[in-house]
């Protein structure tokens, strides 16, 4: 009986040691800081719905708010299934990352990096829809890349786009248009260029465009 | 009594991957050491908080209990004891339970997998097993 407590004993310190160094060790650096802006390449955001619909809605938006996550996952599925699908809507992200926020630059980055693949939505969708990973001020560089993973991405190119923040300047170039442009906080709207002061609700969208429809015609 | 010794073991290591889970949770290490797994897709999912609680501090309390209860077991007053056998059995399969509903949760749901919860879901089935052929091998009544 005495070796098995000393069994017990050892396994006990074996993984508590492991535990504690598991603990000091420091998670590796993401870039949170701004980054320098390469040129930009007129990238002008993705886009949602008909290239033809007679009004464009503009999105400023930060992948770290919890704000913009509430909008994304509440708001915009009836969005898109009431004015996108419809065909009345365009809708186009913008990426606003907050500096107050540590690692919005980085999902802007993973959510681009995606996007050079085909799957920007789907990432914008991960990203907002798995939104603890922005309370937890844990690194998400591993549970973005599961994303890319689960998104089927090749995750050569992806890795190498993130490493190399291949974006980096499309999103900071995002950035000072939205400033230049006067926005403050995320999420914030442009509909057809003018500033949306309204509620962030699908119902509220829905009225200003059925407002402005009827006066298209 | 041996079956009481590997309960007792198996619940330390699986007191140990909880607690492992619970610290990443906690924010206390950074990643987690997953291979080619989703850990932290399963970890950062809402299904790993229930009742506003980290699924993996309810494995760390579980485990904990367990891990007492068979200690207590061993000792020689209650080596015979069909309390601890009953108690034991009932503990681990509420545990066994809990873990088949999270498998389901990663497989059915998230459609993801975990290796760590893997882990702990395959500790948690032998303690269950292992708990059953003690309970059936405890002495009817209790001297």
């Amino acid at each position: 009986m005495k070796g098995f407590y000393l069994l017990l004993v050892g396994v006990a310190v074996i993984g508590g040691g492991v535990l504690w160094y598991g603990s000091q060790r420091t998670p590796a650096p993401v870039p949170s800081e701004p980054v320098p802006v390469a040129a930009a390449d007129g990238f002008r955001g993705y886009t949602l719905g008909s290239d033809s619909a007679p009004i464009e809605i503009t999105e400023y938006s930060d992948f770290e708010c919890p704000f913009c996550a509430s909008f994304a996952t509440v708001q915009m599925p009836v969005i898109r299934e009431q004015l996108i699908a419809t065909g009345r809507v365009r809708w186009r992200y913008r990426d606003f990352p907050l500096p107050t926020h540590a690692y919005s630059r980085y999902a802007a980055l993973a959510a681009q990096c995606a996007g050079e693949q085909g799957k920007f939505w789907e990432m914008h969708d991960q990203l907002f829809t798995n939104h603890q990973w922005a309370q937890t001020a844990k690194n998400p560089r591993g549970l973005f890349r599961e994303f890319a993973r689960g998104l089927g991405l090749d995750l050569d190119k992806y890795d190498a786009c993130m490493d190399g923040q291949r974006y980096a300047g499309r999103v900071q170039a995002s950035v000072q248009e939205g400033e230049a442009r006067g926005v403050k906080g995320t999420p914030s709207f442009y509909v057809n260029g003018r500033p949306y002061q309204g509620r962030s609700a699908s119902d509220d969208f829905k009225a200003l465009v059925d407002s402005l429809t009827k006066k298209h015609k | 009594m041996i079956r009481r010794q590997a309960i007792v073991l198996l619940a330390l290591v699986g007191l140990l991957v909880a607690t492992y889970l619970w610290l990443y949770k906690l924010g206390v290490l950074g990643e987690l050491q997953c291979g080619t797994g989703s850990c932290e897709y399963v970890q950062t999912s809402r299904y790993a908080d229930l009742l506003g609680l980290p699924v993996a501090l309810y494995g760390v309390a579980g485990y904990a209990t367990l891990l007492a209860l068979g200690l207590a077991g061993l000792q020689p007053r209650f080596a015979s004891d069909r309390r601890v056998s009953v108690l034991l059995a009932a503990l681990a399969t509420a545990g066994f339970a809990f873990t088949i509903y999270l498998t389901a949760i990663e497989l059915f749901v998230l459609h993801a997998i975990c290796r760590w919860c893997l882990a702990s879901a395959a500790i948690m089935t032998a303690i269950w097993l292992l708990s059953l052929a003690d309970l059936r091998r405890a002495p009817a009544a209790t001297p």
